[in-house]
């Protein structure tokens, strides 16, 4: 069985379609690389399979490990073990990151029948995962990404990734807006968390990503739809000829950093 | 007979029965009587009750009564002899302008006895000073008594030169009833005071209080009014600066139901290099109300005044209503003053990111509600009753997620 499969999938915001029939099938342990231009609907697809209310399905099926995953609430999803790095993490002033980040991760364990961990033992895990993407521990006493820069945003992103362990790592963007350095320490926080268990959908506008985060597939999103699949020397292909040699026009213009 | 004449008629009964006092506060009663008279209860066409209906206080038939009162200090504050000359009573709440100042200040001593502290010159207190008012419930619901219970608390606290004090004033109760309250502090030059008003009254209770702060130069004043009970609640803040003194004017207010609270409040800055913070938070659901007024007022000689004023709100429900109105009186040239005003819902990609990490919809909603007042309860010094407060924001939320 696989760990993912979407069938056909339709999605709109508003009276917009952005999602126009995707398939894909993601199996235990796979990377797969989802690139487009912008306005392809790659983002979109990312929040529908967290389950962001803003988007509405109107077609099409998402299974998750056998189940349909559109009925589950964005929560229930997450405790199923998906897990979405946010293009843009959200500021929330008032809720500490180890708040936020306990109280995430005890329901998570609890509604896998889990012990819940208390403060020692969250602390313990953390700290080694801290390390990991080299962060500094005062973050963890600062508002959820409340001040943070774009860089310690992102880094956030795969150190409660690498602290929720999920099955199935959606990252929306992760390399947009990091420098190189930066870059490669995201990159390499994703690589540890490689596993024949995890199944990852990287998500990204550019080539580059892809050079520290190898993909096993790599699919080409245009206009809402996958054009293009292939290996990982279809990225390569197009760093080299650009959309424009898939015959795909990339708006320039709105690229968001 | 007028409809004011009405009104006040009734409470001339009550005020004729009271015992006698000494001449110069049964003087000060008349006097206050008089201009209560004068003045009958405010309308919605005065500016400064505008989107505060008295009517329920207005229409209904009060006696006044008895509230307990708890009175913990430490041992080197004094008590001063509320009928004793010499307490300048009335001196800062003024009742000419305000019906129920003017109604508290015309049953001073009445069944309520008036607490008159003194905090002498350079003493640094160990502990808080807190008065509590809590009305019982066979004393409002008492069937031998025709009419609904009113109480009129006063409190007088005078804080020497350089002396440092935390002051709590708490008021709960059972029943309903109408509290009517007034607080003066004066605050000598250079004092440190740092005042907390809890208001924890019956959900059907009405709760109408003044608190009224002269502070000396350079004396460093913060208070905070938390308002969490009661059906209709008008809180007044009135705060004169002198020069280089600093004030914190915070407040809190969580209703739900068809709960009504105003928040009215005044910043005086009368002298130059004057620092005002000021900073209401409000959580509204359900039919609940609420009113901010914040008036800033920057004399003419007061230069170098810097004051910043905030107040945001949540609203949880779709049929809660905020009046939120800035008032800024400013008439010296070399100042910085800046204002603003939220209002808002619950962010939903804020609650979406907290879903996205496994936290149920209620939960995050909680969370994100408890959040909202965090700053608040965050410089709340005194931490028996910070912990209180976080309790009661924990269990308000919680309820309400379920």
């Amino acid at each position: 069985m696989s760990l993912l499969e979407i069938k056909d999938l339709h999605a709109t915001v508003g009276d917009r379609e952005i999602l126009k029939g995707i398939s894909l099938t993601v199996n235990a342990g796979e990377v797969h690389a989802i690139m487009g231009p912008n306005g392809s609907g790659k983002s979109t697809l990312a929040q529908v399979l967290a389950g962001r209310e803003l988007y509405t399905v109107t077609g099409g099926q998402v299974l998750y490990q056998g189940q349909d995953l559109l009925e589950l609430a964005p929560e229930d999803r997450a405790r199923a073990g998906i897990f979405l790095a946010f293009q843009y993490p959200v500021e929330i002033p008032g809720v500490s990151n180890m708040y936020f980040l306990k109280a995430a991760l005890n329901t998570i364990r609890k509604s896998q029948g889990l012990e819940e961990l208390d403060a020692f033992d969250f602390l313990t895990l953390v700290r080694d995962k801290m390390t990991l993407m080299n962060m500094d521990q005062t973050l963890l006493n600062r508002p959820v990404n409340t001040g943070f820069s774009g860089g310690e945003k992102k880094r956030n992103e795969i150190f409660q990734m690498a602290v929720l362990e999920p099955r199935l790592a959606v990252l929306d963007e992760t390399d947009s807006g990091l420098d190189i350095d930066a870059l490669k320490l995201v990159a390499h926080g994703v690589n540890t968390l490689r596993s024949p268990e995890r199944s990852m959908i990287v998500v990204t506008h550019y080539q580059r990503l892809l050079e520290y985060i190898v993909p096993d597939y790599v699919h080409v999103l245009a206009d809402g739809r996958i054009v293009k699949s292939g290996g990982k020397e279809l990225a390569l292909q197009l760093e080299k000829e650009g959309y424009a040699g898939l015959g795909i026009a990339d708006d320039e213009e709105v690229v968001v950093v | 007979m007028s409809a004011v004449a009405e009104q006040t008629g009734q409470w001339l009964t009550e005020f004729t029965r009271q015992d006698k006092v000494a001449p110069w506060m049964q003087e000060l009663r008349e006097s206050a009587f008089q201009r209560f008279a004068e003045l009958g209860f405010p309308t919605t066409h005065d500016e400064e009750w505008r989107f505060t209906n008295v009517a329920p206080i207005a229409r209904a038939t009060f006696r006044a009564g008895s509230a307990d009162k708890l009175l913990v200090a430490p041992e080197v504050v004094e008590e001063l002899d509320a009928d004793g000359a010499g307490a300048p009573l009335a001196r800062y709440a003024s009742f000419r302008q305000n019906a129920f100042v003017a109604l508290n200040t015309a049953f001073l001593n009445h069944q309520v006895p008036v607490t008159v502290l003194r905090v002498p010159a350079g003493v640094v207190l160990d502990g808080p000073i807190e008065i509590t008012y809590e009305v019982a419930e066979d004393v409002a619901n008492d069937p031998g008594q025709p009419g609904l219970l009113s109480v009129h608390p006063r409190i007088l606290i005078l804080v020497g030169a350089d002396a440092h004090c935390t002051i709590v004033e708490n008021y709960k109760g059972a029943g309903k009833y109408f509290t009517n309250a007034v607080t003066e502090i004066v605050a000598g030059d250079r004092a440190v005071v740092d005042h907390y008003k809890v208001q924890r009254e019956n959900i059907s209770a009405f709760h109408v209080a003044t608190l009224a702060a002269q502070l000396g130069r350079s004396a460093n004043f913060s208070t905070h009014s938390i308002s969490l009970g009661g059906a209709l609640v008008r809180n007044d803040v009135n705060v004169v600066l002198s020069e280089g003194t600093e004030a914190t004017v915070n407040g809190l207010y969580i209703v739900n139901g068809t709960q009504h609270v105003d928040n009215h409040t005044s910043i005086d800055h009368a002298k130059p290099h004057g620092t005002s913070h000021e900073l209401y938070k409000g959580i509204l659901d359900d039919k609940s109300a609420a009113v901010f007024n914040g008036r800033i007022i920057v004399r003419k000689d007061a230069q170098k005044t810097d004051s910043k004023q905030t107040n945001k709100n949540l609203v949880l429900s779709d049929d809660a209503v905020i009046d939120t109105k800035p008032e800024l009186q400013i008439h010296a040239d070399d100042v910085r003053c800046t204002h603003g005003a939220t209002i808002g819902q619950l962010d939903a990609e804020s609650l979406f990111y907290l879903q996205s990490r496994g936290i149920g919809k209620q939960q995050a909603r909680s969370l994100l509600t408890y959040a909202f007042a965090q700053d608040i309860i965050d410089r709340i010094q005194v931490p028996d009753l910070r912990q209180q407060l976080e309790k009661f924001l924990f269990e308000k939320f919680h309820e309400h997620a379920q």
